[in-house]
């Protein structure tokens, strides 16, 4: 029965992986940058969702609204302000610009409320579930509906809406997409709005589940969202959620079979071994090298 | 005859430099402080110039540098510490241990581009970090007491070595073929070049050089702890070399000397710092996205004869 307890604590927290992966995924789709700064967005909207559920008395389901939307903007923001330049540089340029804006996220946050951890306010009670004989938290349960209700919604904007038609588009091939009419500046600034947004809602249920957050706490769920966005597919946005699932659950099992310390090592494994044998990943199509 | 003639001018001038700051640490003009600065400095350029064959020359993104840097630290330490033996020893055997692990990344992942690159190395570097954090004998997350054995002979010598063979090799046909691979890796595949083995080789090159400085680095201080050797380490290097301009040595070396100055006088406010360097980064980025001195090297702006210095 604790396979199975441990099986839900693994989906619990592939579904927050899942959730930041999407955002990396999509940009990557839309603009071939890893967006190095979405960790940090994360971060900021788990501390959005902390500030209002501490301070402003707020319920999780306003907090978890306010900090999707200031992510969203701030999302809008980073990407006017430095990705926007860097659409005809090299990828060098622009990977080096996204760490740099990643630093100074961390950094500014750091400056103006010192590095040291906040507790996350408990917003509800948690109750263990008892389905089955296995012992379920009530909170794992909300992250997961919650996680997936945001998944569903996802996948109805990219494919039902125009905004959505949009963005496809651009992702197979801006230049056309600019010659049928579609803004392609506005369209990759809402890339980037849903997929902060998500990152955000991410970050306050990553603090509800955890209960503790600091200012580098995005660096490591970023990577491994982005492992995990590799380990789908990056640019096809089921395979990030697929990944995230999967990155999870592994991470799990590695804790339950008494490896704990070396639960960071197992997910880069993972990304070495896809990058060396699947470069495209679960369901990604192969690519051929052109001139 | 020229080059030769340019050779010996340079080695005069480093002796010169060598003697000079020796004189002054011996007649304690230079005090511990700023003694500790030079020696860092030091460190830094080496990392610096070991990164610059990775990233500026051959045109291989990598971002795990400081995992290297851990390797030959942490070998080193091991075999002045535990195993008693001679420092220079260890300092050989320390940077060889991390071109063995250069070696050991380098294959699998040097098939790999671009952004994947970056993120393999950074993988792999995480990767070293954990494995010394999970290490009880070298002292797990606690970290590991180090005997001080670094002084400005060692430092200057090494920064004196890895330029001298980094250049050496950017001049060389090899060199020239690594330029290349960074140019057109496939243009540079069809005319011939064995891409893969010039970019492993440019990469253990680089690891060798990271484990030197990692050997003196963990002898300047007292202890060393895997949490010193994490992301942003690799960032800090990969800053001199941005800044100092992708493909120019000269170039990485003043930012590293620039960057250890500025950030020993700034040591008290990591915060600030941090948020300085990566202003840094961004503005060089978007209005100078190859650094600040091109592919060119300082000597070419002082013009001797046709072509500049050590052309």
């Amino acid at each position: 029965m604790e396979w199975i307890q441990q099986l839900v604590n693994g989906i619990s927290l592939g579904s927050i992986y899942a959730l930041i992966a999407l955002g990396y995924t999509m940009v990557y789709g839309i603009i071939k940058l890893i967006n190095f700064a979405h960790g940090d967005v994360f971060m900021i909207g788990s501390f959005i969702g902390f500030y209002a559920i501490a301070k402003w008395e707020l319920g999780f389901f306003p907090a978890l609204l306010l900090a999707m939307l200031v992510c969203a903007i701030f999302g809008v923001l980073i990407e006017r302000i430095a990705y926007k330049r860097l659409r005809n540089a090299t990828r060098i340029a622009a990977l080096i610009t996204a760490i740099g804006v990643s630093l100074l996220i961390e950094y500014t946050t750091i400056f103006f409320r010192g590095a040291q951890p906040a507790a996350y306010p408990e917003v509800f009670k948690n109750k263990s579930l008892d389905i089955f004989g296995v012992q379920i938290s009530s909170t794992s349960i909300l992250i997961l509906s919650v996680a997936v209700v945001l998944m569903i919604l996802l996948q109805f904007i990219v494919h039902k809406t125009k905004i959505g038609k949009a963005m496809r588009a651009v992702s197979h091939d801006a230049d056309a997409a600019r010659l049928m009419g579609i803004n392609v500046d506005n369209t990759i600034s809402a890339t980037f709005a849903i997929g902060s947004a998500l990152a955000g809602a991410a970050g306050v249920i990553f603090g509800v589940y955890y209960t503790k957050i600091d200012p580098l706490m995005g660096v490591i769920p970023g990577v491994k969202a982005f492992i995990a966005a590799v380990l789908g597919g990056i640019g096809i946005i089921p395979g990030a959620m697929v990944g995230g699932m999967l990155l999870g659950v592994v991470e799990s099992l590695v804790s339950a079979l008494g490896f704990s310390l070396w639960r960071d090592a197992a997910a880069f494994v993972i990304l070495i071994l896809i990058l060396i044998f699947r470069p495209s990943g679960i369901f990604g199509k192969n690519a051929r090298e052109k001139v | 005859m020229k080059k030769s003639k340019v050779f010996w001018g340079y080695a005069v001038i480093a002796l010169v430099i060598y003697a000079v700051v020796q004189l002054l640490i011996t007649t304690e003009v230079i005090d511990l402080y700023y003694k500790n600065m030079l020696i860092t400095m030091c460190i830094n350029i080496m990392l610096a110039v070991s990164l610059h064959i990775v990233i500026g020359v051959t045109g291989q993104f990598s971002i795990g540098h400081a995992g290297f840097l851990a390797v030959g630290a942490y070998v080193s330490a091991i075999i002045t510490t535990k195993l008693m033996l001679p420092f220079p020893l260890a300092i050989l055997l320390g940077a060889a241990a991390a071109a063995v692990a250069g070696l050991i990344v380098g294959i699998p992942t040097l098939r790999l581009k671009g952004d994947y690159l970056a993120i393999a190395t950074l993988g792999f570097a995480e990767i070293i970090r954990i494995i010394f954090l999970n290490t009880d004998y070298v002292g797990g997350a606690a970290g590991m007491q180090v005997k001080y054995l670094s002084n400005w002979t060692y430092a200057f010598f090494g920064v004196v070595l890895t330029i001298l063979v980094i250049s050496n090799f950017t001049n060389s046909r090899h060199g020239r073929a690594c330029i290349s691979i960074r140019e057109d890796e496939i243009a540079a595949d069809a005319m011939g070049i064995n891409t893969t083995y010039y970019k492993v080789v440019a990469f253990a090159i680089g690891s060798f050089f990271a484990g030197l400085a990692g050997a003196i680095f963990a002898h300047n201080f007292y202890i060393i702890q895997p949490t010193t050797f994490g992301f942003l380490k690799s960032f800090d290097i990969l800053i001199y070399v941005v800044l100092g301009g992708l493909g120019s040595l000269s170039g990485s070396v003043i930012a590293a000397i620039f960057l250890t100055v500025v950030s020993t006088y700034l040591a008290n406010f990591p915060e600030t710092r941090m948020i300085i360097y990566s202003l840094v980064l961004i503005i060089v980025m978007l209005y100078r996205p190859t650094g600040l001195m091109g592919t060119k090297e300082i000597t070419q702006l002082f013009k001797f004869g046709k072509k500049g210095g050590t052309k």
